[in-house]
């Protein structure tokens, strides 16, 4: 589904990611760890199509399409999300306004019709329900006075309302308590298909404890340091960053 | 001395038509002779005027005819004329037609007990003397409101006994439709203590031509009276406006501005409140919407004149094309006005190049223990903002469009009446870029 090849990424003259390789399959869920300037979020941007950051070498295919030369509305319409590390907050439109605004765009692109309000009221009850998500937020504006946890539900709602293909999870798990964790784990989790990928952002393994991975990552210094399964997470819980950074040091003087 | 000769002559007051409200009661004729004899003796300011300083008058009287001689409506806004008013239900409606009463197209009935709402020509002739302070030189702002009591032509006169609560906005609707129409409409609201209104005033040009209204209202609040004042301005492309609104408090009264410019060729708001005794809360709320070469002043101050009162003041604008915007935000706490707690923001979008804004806070502090704050931006959307939207599969000009009606409905959302906030909500679109669109959504 996505195929990352070398890819280089540098912001303001700096290069953040040196050279990424990715391959992520329909049904799989890939982890990709870091400590903080490893360039994780950056490749999680990147991936979306922020702008402002400039692609020096490498390319990036989604199911079959060069992605980095698609603009962010038609990657989502493609079925690409970001969940947001800080979800913004958008004064004066309501959290309804928003989503339905955002789901006949891309169901549009499917070339399906747009939602009647009925239809859409119950559609996004029912995701309200299962993330956890109190139903007054709904006709608030979004993410505005949202608490930490609150602005996280919401991306997670966003999710299964649009129900992307590939999903991209930055740092979802940062600022939630552990009932909140086990919620947004399960709305993840449901989302879990042959037919969808997942790629979690995090700094912790915590996160992994609730949605385990297929593939993890780890990211060090713009470039994938190791690669494993689900218990190389466990590993670097034990072992710390500095493992996997000393390794990636002592593979580049070799 | 700023008049030119033939203005003078186009407004000799013996010229003027019987028409104009209380034109045979003595007081009315001596307070308009003396207001003239002001207007007369300093004309239009100048933009050396610091409070003009920006906006430029002094072509007024070549642009458009200041007399308020009583011209006819134009025939093809019967239709629409009588089309709005089908839509009044819950309001009590008052139709001026090119500054008179027009009681045919009005809509009064169920007013509780205490409450009376009457033309201003009504009220004068009927004699009565409580509009009388109100034309007294010291309630007297600007040069404009000189001019205005010189020529008031009618207007909504509103009292409110003690302790009567108005549940049903009164919408006062000023019609200009016509050719070389000038109206200077004279509202008056006098709150008993512990009162309760709503009101709003609509200016609507029908036609695109020079048009000329000044436009003053008088508030006054008794002890714990809660007014709410909505501000509707929506006149022709070409026309000229120039209004005041001045509010006066007395204890624990509460007072709510909403100012909302959508058109206009030139149009200038000074809003104005006195808290003139302890506890008083006001609040002034105001957006503008404009394009082209539209140009829109408000100007507004706020006198701390007790202990403990409270004001916040949130001004909004959007500028597009070659359109120019100013506010100036005054706010004066007096010796002896201890406590006061005031905050005010003025945030402006340019849209295009070639608009401008331009914003001044003004606070002068003469009391102790006062808690006052202010900001000013001027910018541009904010790409994260953007970016976000796009990442949700929002094209970027829908983007664009759903980030200003959110930046603008933020100022409508604090309009109190369901049925006023949604009306306005409707209006505001319509001046947006793709505003159809997010009509069909909500």
């Amino acid at each position: 589904m996505l195929t990352v090849k070398n890819l280089h990424v540098a912001i303001d003259g700096k290069e953040i990611l040196r050279g990424i390789d990715l391959n992520v399959r329909a049904g799989e869920v890939h982890a990709i760890m870091g400590p903080n300037g490893s360039g994780k979020s950056t490749l999680a941007q990147v991936l979306a199509g922020r702008e402002g950051y400039r692609v020096t070498a490498g390319t990036a295919r989604y199911l079959g399409r060069n992605l980095l030369a698609m603009t962010p509305e038609q990657r989502a319409r493609e079925g690409v999300f970001l969940a947001f590390q800080y979800p913004v907050e958008i004064p004066g439109v309501s959290n309804a306004l928003f989503l339905k605004t955002s789901l006949n765009a891309v169901r549009k692109q499917h070339g399906l019709p747009e939602l009647d309000a009925m239809d859409f009221l119950a559609l996004v009850r029912d995701r309200m329900k299962r993330v956890g998500m109190d139903e007054v937020l709904l006709s608030r504006a979004v993410n505005e006075g949202f608490s930490g946890g609150e602005k996280k539900r919401n991306e997670i709602l966003q999710l299964t309302v649009l129900e992307p293909k590939l999903a991209i999870l930055d740092e979802t798990d940062s600022g939630l308590d552990i009932d909140a964790l086990k919620q947004v784990a399960d709305g993840v989790n449901a989302m879990r298909n042959a037919r969808r990928a997942i790629v979690l952002v995090t700094h912790y393994q915590r996160l992994l404890n609730y949605i385990v991975p297929d593939h993890v990552h780890v990211l060090s210094q713009g470039r994938i340091a190791k690669s494993g399964g689900a218990g190389l997470a466990f590993e670097l819980e034990q072992h710390g960053y500095g493992w996997v950074e000393a390794g990636n040091e002592a593979s580049r003087v070799a | 001395m700023n008049v030119q000769p033939d203005l003078l002559q186009h407004l000799e007051l013996e010229r003027m038509p019987e028409a104009l409200a209380g034109h045979d009661v003595p007081w009315v004729r001596l307070a308009r002779e003396s207001a003239f004899g002001r207007f007369a003796a300093r004309g239009f300011p100048t933009r050396r005027d610091e409070e003009w300083k920006y906006t430029d008058v002094t072509a007024l009287g070549r642009r458009a005819s200041l007399a308020p001689d009583h011209i006819p409506p134009d025939p093809s806004s019967e239709a629409a004329l009588h089309a709005w008013t089908l839509t009044n239900e819950g309001m009590h409606l008052m139709v001026f037609v090119n500054g008179h009463y027009d009681a045919d197209l009005s809509t009064i009935d169920g007013l509780p007990d205490g409450v009376r709402l009457t033309s201003l020509a009504q009220a004068l002739d009927e004699a009565q003397d409580l509009p009388r302070p109100f034309f007294d030189v010291r309630n007297e702002h600007t040069i404009f409101a000189s001019l205005n009591t010189a020529f008031a032509t009618d207007g909504a006169m509103l009292q409110l006994a003690p302790g009567t609560v108005l549940d049903a906005p009164v919408y006062l609707l000023f019609i200009a439709s016509g050719h070389g129409v000038a109206v200077y409409p004279r509202n008056i609201v006098v709150a008993g203590e512990g009162a309760r209104a709503t009101m709003v005033e609509h200016y609507l040009g029908m036609v695109d031509a020079h048009n000329f209204t000044n436009a003053i209202t008088q508030i006054s609040l008794g002890a714990g009276a809660v007014i709410e004042h909505c501000k509707l301005l929506q006149e022709g492309s070409a026309a000229s406006h120039i209004a005041g609104i001045h509010a006066d408090l007395m204890a624990g009264s509460s007072f709510v501005s909403h100012s909302f410019a959508l058109g206009a060729r030139m149009g200038r708001n000074d809003i104005t409140a006195r808290l003139l005794e302890r506890d008083c809360r006001c609040t002034l709320n105001g957006l503008y919407l404009l394009d082209g070469r539209q140009h829109m002043d408000h100007h507004t101050r706020i006198d701390h004149l007790a202990p403990d009162g409270v004001s916040r003041e949130q001004y909004r604008g959007v500028m597009d094309g070659e359109s120019h915007g100013v506010f100036n935000g005054k706010l004066v706490v007096h010796p002896g006005a201890d406590g006061t707690d005031a905050h005010q923001s003025s945030r402006n979008l340019l849209l295009s190049r070639q608009a401008e804004v331009d914003t001044k806070p003004q606070l002068e502090i003469f009391a102790d223990n006062v808690k006052c704050t202010h900001g000013a931006t001027v910018g541009q959307l904010d790409e994260n903002h953007l970016f976000y939207l796009r990442s949700r599969g929002i094209d970027a000009e829908s983007a664009r469009s759903l980030l200003i009606y959110g930046f603008a409905n933020d100022i409508v959302a604090r309009v109190s009446a369901p049925n006023l906030r949604g009306r306005i909500e409707q209006l505001v679109l319509e001046r947006l870029p793709h505003g159809e669109s997010i009509k069909e959504l909500l």
